[in-house]
């Protein structure tokens, strides 16, 4: 498993020659950010401002969305038209805001206890709706803000403040849930393949649905002092790049092989109809009565 | 030309919204507000506006404020515990200062309680349910008439102030039919928020410079701004700086506070002479009406004070009737909430006495005579047991 990966190497290519330029997208005055040391939520971030420049929309055009958590804190640094909620109320409040002013495109910032907890019910009907928006979920598996409490996503056995003798509770796959819900567009990707990030990130928001992204991101902090993590570089090789294969890799590999990895890649897409297209078509309909 | 309809109370309050412009409602069913719901599922898309069911009730008024956001006038409605869940979301507007307008038609009993029964006992929730100090503004229509048009004040002191505006009524008056006139277009001032006219560049979403209610831009119109839970400067980026706090916190205050009198709004009747107050909100004004016409041909000269505003409460009015009558009758169908309110704004300068209930029944104009006219002139509000028996006698 070496990098870049096939499907990265032609953008990584073309990138070689155009230095990017972030600061139109960074609100002045803002940085520095929240992030502790070794986060991978500004990588991630990184990825998602390259992203949003390949797909040529107008940063007028973008309101970028988020509950409560260190992932949630990303609205206020970067230039868009930007909303930071309560926790797990994102996507209803996204929800609201596209309804109200369809041309946006939505991009919701959300972690893991966010979505996947006291968001769950927002997050599986938003899923279920199919409403366009892009939902980054930032993955790292513990509750940064407060200080290292177990999320559902925290592995089995590992450690956490709340979890102090092992973690006993099954964790949730995000992607098999969002896909499961209904969500159009299932992909994952991690803070260390960052410019496989990019790339699905452009893919989300060239979607028209509800698209979720899984992100495997580390949080040295809290995760990895708790669970005897070195460093920060040491989480990225084995959660990030150990723990992860790509869809494409996955096909040559056997079930054995497979066991205990995630899969990176967009896992899922379907053209199920979206739901202000529905939500037009009826406005329509129910006007020539 | 205005037009005359036979309709319920939970339709006049979606039709009063609509009149109002709102445009934008998301809701969950819940007994007995649900009916604004179908009504405003039913009418929204001809009037190519926005519906939508959502998951619950946080999910509800959180999908509305967003769409306040993105520039739609935008309502939600709800009841019970309904209106619990909701509180989250209402610190989030008054905090944010998005204009929105929330629906309480109450029902009886905490948790499920009695879902299809009346009351009133959730007055001091719709002031004190959200944590932490804020402002708020709440109505209590009284007919299907008064529901109407309270439903387009609410928009318009929402749009006004940039603030949440809570309805509150009863399952009687949500559920009751009554003739009224719906106005024509333009027969009542509707108001819309203000909005920048600044540049882009310049705005800021808290400007001070404009007195304590900035203007506010809709998401995507070219105004990027930031919006935040979190205290906030005047350019809405989250603050440390307890000076800001401070400041943040008393303007929201203020809002209210400084322009009492053109939110307050009150009914008179018989006040001029009166030695007995009755002071009574919703439906069991509609009693207190009654009843106070009533004591006036037994020659008793009692009035009664209605404040179709209940928060902020009505103090200078309170205050004045304090001073000129010998008790204050407070009826309400709860184990007694606004009748403390009364009791300390009027600081013993007259006896309060609260006619309570809260079987679900409303109190009857019988239970507000009997309790000036029996027990020698003001029998003890205290003996809730022997009004409850008097008013079973009075029930026969």
């Amino acid at each position: 498993m070496s990098m870049p990966t096939e499907e990265t190497r032609p953008l990584a290519k073309k990138k070689k020659k155009v230095p990017f330029n972030y600061s139109p997208y960074i609100r002045g005055g803002k940085l520095p950010h929240i992030w502790c040391p070794g986060c991978g939520h500004g990588i991630v971030l990184k990825s998602l401002l390259r992203a949003v420049q390949t797909t040529g929309l107008s940063q007028d055009d973008i309101a970028v969305i988020s509950g409560i958590g260190c992932s949630s804190r990303t609205p206020g640094y970067i230039d868009f038209n930007t909303l930071h909620t309560l926790h797990g109320r994102a996507l209803a409040y996204a929800t609201g805001v596209k309804l109200a002013k369809p041309k946006l495109k939505v991009i919701v910032t959300t972690g893991d206890g966010d979505a996947l907890a006291i968001g769950g019910n927002h997050f599986i009907h938003a899923c279920r709706r199919n409403l366009d928006m892009v939902i980054m979920v930032y993955n790292n598996s513990i509750y940064g803000m407060t200080s290292g409490q177990s999320s559902p996503t925290t592995p089995l056995g590992t450690t956490s403040t709340t979890g102090r003798y092992g973690s006993i509770e099954p964790t949730f796959d995000t992607c098999q849930l969002a896909q499961a819900a209904g969500a159009t567009f299932v992909a994952r990707g991690t803070a260390y393949h960052f410019q496989e990030l990019e790339k699905v990130l452009h893919e989300a928001i060239m979607h028209k649905g509800t698209a979720v992204i899984d992100i495997i991101d580390a949080c040295p902090t809290y995760y990895g002092r708790f669970n005897k993590y070195k460093t920060a570089t040491e989480m990225m090789e084995k959660i990030e790049k150990e723990g992860t294969v790509s869809v494409k890799q996955a096909e040559k590999m056997s079930p054995q092989e497979l066991e205990g990895k995630l899969l990176r890649g967009i896992i899922y897409k379907s053209d199920r109809p979206e739901y202000l297209d529905e939500y037009n078509k009826l406005v329509e309909r129910v006007q020539k009565k | 030309m205005h037009t005359k309809k036979f309709m319920q109370g939970n339709e006049a309050c979606a039709e009063g919204a609509f009149y109002a412009g709102c445009r934008f409602f998301a809701g969950y069913p819940i007994t007995p507000s649900t009916e604004v719901m179908e009504i405003a599922a039913a009418r929204l898309p001809k009037l190519g506006g926005v519906f939508i069911q959502m998951e619950d009730e946080i999910a509800s008024i959180s999908a509305i404020i967003g769409g306040s956001l993105g520039g739609m006038k935008s309502m939600t409605a709800t009841s019970g515990p309904g209106f619990s869940l909701m509180q989250e979301g209402l610190g989030f507007a008054c905090m944010t200062e998005v204009p929105c307008v929330i629906v309480n038609v109450m029902r009886s009993g905490p948790s499920t309680g009695f879902p299809t029964g009346p009351s009133q006992s959730d007055v001091m929730q719709a002031k004190w349910g959200t944590h932490g100090d804020h402002p708020a503004i709440v109505l209590t229509p009284a007919s299907v008439q008064e529901l109407f048009h309270e439903t387009v004040r609410a928009f318009n002191l929402s749009e006004q102030y940039r603030m949440p505006v809570i309805i509150l009524y009863d399952e009687i008056v949500g559920h009751m039919r009554e003739a009224i006139t719906i106005p024509a277009p333009g027969e009542i001032e509707v108001i819309d928020r203000l909005r920048p006219t600044c540049s882009p560049a310049e705005y800021k979403p808290y400007d001070t410079s404009h007195g304590d209610v900035a203007p506010l831009a809709a998401y995507g119109e070219g105004y990027r701004f930031h919006v935040t839970g979190l205290y906030h400067g005047e350019d809405g980026f989250p603050t440390n700086n307890t000076k800001l706090i401070e400041e943040a916190g008393l303007r929201l205050l203020r809002k209210v506070d400084n322009n009492r009198d053109k939110i307050c709004k009150n009914e008179e009747l018989y006040l001029d002479d009166a030695e007995i107050g009755v002071f009574a909100y919703g439906v069991s004004a509609k009693s207190a009406k009654f009843a106070v016409k009533e004591l006036r041909k037994k020659g008793i000269k009692a009035g009664l004070l209605r404040p179709l505003t209940i928060w902020p409460f009505p103090e200078k009015a309170v205050e004045e009737l304090s001073k000129q009558v010998r008790a204050i009758i407070v009826p309400e169908m709860n184990l007694g909430q606004i009748v403390y309110e009364v009791e300390r704004v009027a600081q013993g300068r007259c006896e309060v006495k609260g006619v309570l209930r809260a079987d679900t029944e409303p109190i009857k104009p019988a239970q507000i005579i009997e309790s000036i006219t029996g027990n020698g002139f003001f029998p003890s509000a205290s003996k809730m047991n022997e009004m409850m028996v008097e008013r079973d006698m009075l029930d026969g």
